[in-house]
């Protein structure tokens, strides 16, 4: 314990994360550039999410750390795992007996509470990077609100299928002003962003903090004749029989029978219990 | 002797607790935090808690009024430059009247936003007793005391840009970021 600094990080690198997080809550949806650092991961672990989980914790917490809905996945035990050994802190599975939940493409199910903090991992913090590769230019585009091509791409998916097909990291608008990537959550999960949790967004390889104060407007970006639909796959679930959950197709046997099941295993027990 | 006032204990954990309260108090304005803070001279606790626990050798802090009395304990427990002007600062700490006008300090960018000054406003209270605020972090709204609102308003209409505030009394603590929109009545 002693070979580390509390939760890892020196405290000068703290402090930056500290006032990224802090200007990130001021302007809601603006990605904030930080210096990310190296840790003891790689980056696909989501080395951002970490770092802003380690700048938030205190030895009071209680930490949930979840992987597509999942509290067992390598990704999840590792980072778990890391924060009870240098933090010091409790861990959970619960979401209900968290206070902060670091989370990798999803929200969970529970809705969360004021007390609580959800720290999203975040490989492509840029919503206009499809679009623009120059980040001089994304940043112009994010300055002047040109989101005219964001809503033309999205106006060429109903085009070509008659709907939206972006069904990940699907875009919104917040607080009426900064287009956002909400990370390659569902977009089953898009309306839940407005919650009366603190969420913050890093991402390490790219740098970026972003935040949404408790019940900041998020507008999922879509037209008056196609509005935004909250789409999961229609069935139930296997082991609890949910179907107002977000649901995981899974292969059950080695006949291929595929099933559905709840992708929130916490919350798939908790109804099971 | 200003200089060997208290800083941290134990900074890690005691900085990692500011902290959330100054992240709880900026997510959610119009809400008070209770904090346990230094005792130094010209500053509140509040006010020195959030001096320990964001600035460094890379934030240059304006001091004014009675708060200059801090200048050598701030400078030994954090290395924060004294910022030469407001245009300088990236914290700035004082009464409302010492801070003066809001125009000079740094509202950010149109690229950049988050290069913005933020104020550590030191009241004589602070209260529900205010102009009705909303945005983020406020349900529906709420009422908070400030130190000027017809000025917080107009920094309020630079959003995206802007300076943001902490508001500070004795161990007390709030915020008003810029995103909050302060109504004209009351
Ligand atoms: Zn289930």
């Amino acid at each position: 314990m002693s070979d580390y600094n509390f939760a890892y990080l020196d405290e000068p690198t703290k402090k930056m994360i500290r006032r990224a997080i802090l200007k990130g809550l001021a302007v809601p949806g603006y990605q904030v550039p930080f210096a990310s650092r190296e840790m003891p991961m790689p980056y696909g672990w989501g080395t951002g999410g970490v770092q802003v989980t380690a700048a938030c914790l205190t030895p009071e917490d209680t930490l949930k750390v979840i992987d597509q809905g999942s509290d067992d996945t390598t990704n999840a035990v590792s980072i778990r795992s890391f924060f009870a050994k240098v933090a010091g802190v409790a861990t959970t599975t619960r979401t209900a007996e968290a206070s902060v939940i670091q989370t990798r493409h999803r929200i969970p199910e529970t809705p969360l509470r004021s007390d609580q903090v959800l720290v999203y991992q975040v490989p492509i913090p840029e919503p206009l990077r499809f679009l623009e590769p120059r980040e001089t230019e994304t940043r112009r585009m994010h300055a002047l609100e040109e989101y005219g091509l964001m809503h033309v791409k999205l106006y060429e998916d109903i085009a070509r299928h008659g709907a939206i097909a972006t069904s990940y990291a699907y875009p919104a608008l917040v607080n009426g002003r900064h287009v956002f990537d909400p990370s390659p959550i569902p977009r089953f999960d898009n309306p839940r962003l407005e919650s009366p949790a603190i969420q913050l967004f890093g991402a390490g390889r790219e740098q970026r903090i972003y935040a949404l104060p408790p019940f900041t407007s998020v507008q999922s970006l879509d037209f008056d004749d196609h509005p935004f639909e909250a789409s999961k796959a229609d069935g139930a679930c296997a082991l609890c029989g949910a179907t107002h959950t977000y649901l995981d197709e899974i292969v059950a046997d080695d006949q291929g029978t595929r099933r559905f099941q709840c992708s929130d295993t916490d919350y798939c027990m908790e109804r099971r219990a | 002797m200003n200089a060997l006032a208290a800083g941290f204990a134990n900074p890690p954990q005691e900085s990692a607790r500011a902290f959330r309260a100054a992240m709880q108090a900026m997510a959610c304005p119009g809400t008070i935090q209770n904090i346990t803070g230094p005792e130094v001279p010209g500053l509140s606790p509040a006010a020195a808690l959030l001096l320990l626990t964001l600035t460094d050798g890379t934030t240059p802090v304006l001091l004014t009024g009675d708060a200059a009395q801090s200048q050598d304990w701030l400078t030994f427990h954090t290395g924060a430059p004294k910022a030469g002007s407001a245009a300088e600062a990236a914290f700035a700490v004082g009464r409302w009247d010492d801070l003066g006008p809001l125009n000079p300090y740094p509202v950010g960018t149109p690229d950049y936003p988050d290069r913005s000054a933020t104020l550590i406003v030191e009241m004589a209270e602070i209260s529900g007793d205010g102009p009705r605020l909303t945005g983020p972090g406020i349900e529906t709204e709420v009422q908070m005391s400030l130190p000027d609102a017809d000025a917080l308003r107009l920094n309020a209409a630079l959003y995206p840009l802007g300076v943001d505030l902490f508001l500070t009394c004795g161990s007390r603590l709030a915020a008003l970021p810029r995103s909050t929109r302060i109504a004209e009545d009351g």
